[in-house]
């Protein structure tokens, strides 16, 4: 993968909510989130935590597993990596868009909030499962990009 | 999760002390909130000014504590922080709840 500057980042963690809150002070203060501008930085941390923690609370559920974390800029841009061996996605793909202007009006769901966020601030977001592996990648989006409707 | 509560007039403030609600923790704060709002109170806030991060765990357990207050209390929120303001706007929860640039301008 091209990188600018070579800079680039990869860390393996447990699942686990703390190993997770330990992963994301790790990676925010890596020099490749350090060199993004101080949005892109609340955003990166923001996203990776959502991505993260549909990992441990999906793919693995209460089981063990290990992540994995690849981040390197490219042209400018965060590219991500994130790779576990738990549960595909249901249907193998990335769950469905959700509106969220009906969510806003009661009942009030108090889950479902995770995607919503992931797809606000990433793009080019792709995932596969192949031979037991799940491999999710994205980009992280323009700053601007967390206004849109 | 430590949270502190105050009693002023008909409010409840309760001071988040923690830097996150997060997966983590957001089951602790839930439980802990349960117990503060048991005391009776027609408002309840949220002081957020210690928290410098909050997922969607942590929003599920904000929402979760609203509805608990059931239909005639309510929860409000002050003194969000860039990241925390961020997930309730990209969740358009900003919409739900009465945000309060400072606590005393919910007194």
């Amino acid at each position: 993968m091209p990188c600018d500057r070579g800079l680039s980042s990869r860390i393996t963690l447990p699942s686990a909510p703390l190993a997770v809150r330990e992963a994301l002070a790790s990676l925010v203060g890596s020099p490749v989130i350090r060199s993004l501008p101080q949005e892109d930085r609340l955003n990166a941390e923001i996203l990776l935590a959502e991505v993260l923690n549909n990992c441990v609370e999906h793919a693995y559920g209460d089981g063990k597993g290990e992540i994995e974390v690849s981040l390197a800029l490219r042209r400018g841009r965060l590219a991500c990596e994130i790779v576990d061996r738990g549960r595909p996605m249901a249907g193998r793909t990335l769950p469905p868009r959700r509106d969220l202007r009906a969510g806003a009006a009661p009942p009030l769901a108090e889950g479902g909030f995770g995607w919503p966020i992931i797809r606000a601030l990433a793009r080019d977001l792709a995932y596969r499962n192949e031979n037991g592996v799940n491999r999710l990648t994205f980009r992280l989006g323009p700053a601007e990009a967390d206004c849109c409707p | 999760m430590n949270l502190e509560a105050e009693a002023r007039g008909d409010l409840l403030v309760v001071r988040v002390q923690e830097e996150r609600i997060d997966a983590a923790s957001a089951i602790q704060f839930k439980d802990r909130m349960r117990e503060l709002v048991a005391a009776p109170c027609p408002r309840v806030l949220l002081d957020l000014s210690r928290v410098t991060f909050l997922d969607s765990s942590g929003l599920g357990a904000v929402v979760s504590v609203m509805k608990l207050l059931g239909p005639d209390r309510r929860l409000e929120l002050a003194a969000l922080g860039p990241v925390v303001q961020k997930v309730f706007r990209l969740t358009r929860m900003d919409r739900v709840f009465t945000i309060h640039e400072r606590v005393s301008d919910a007194l």
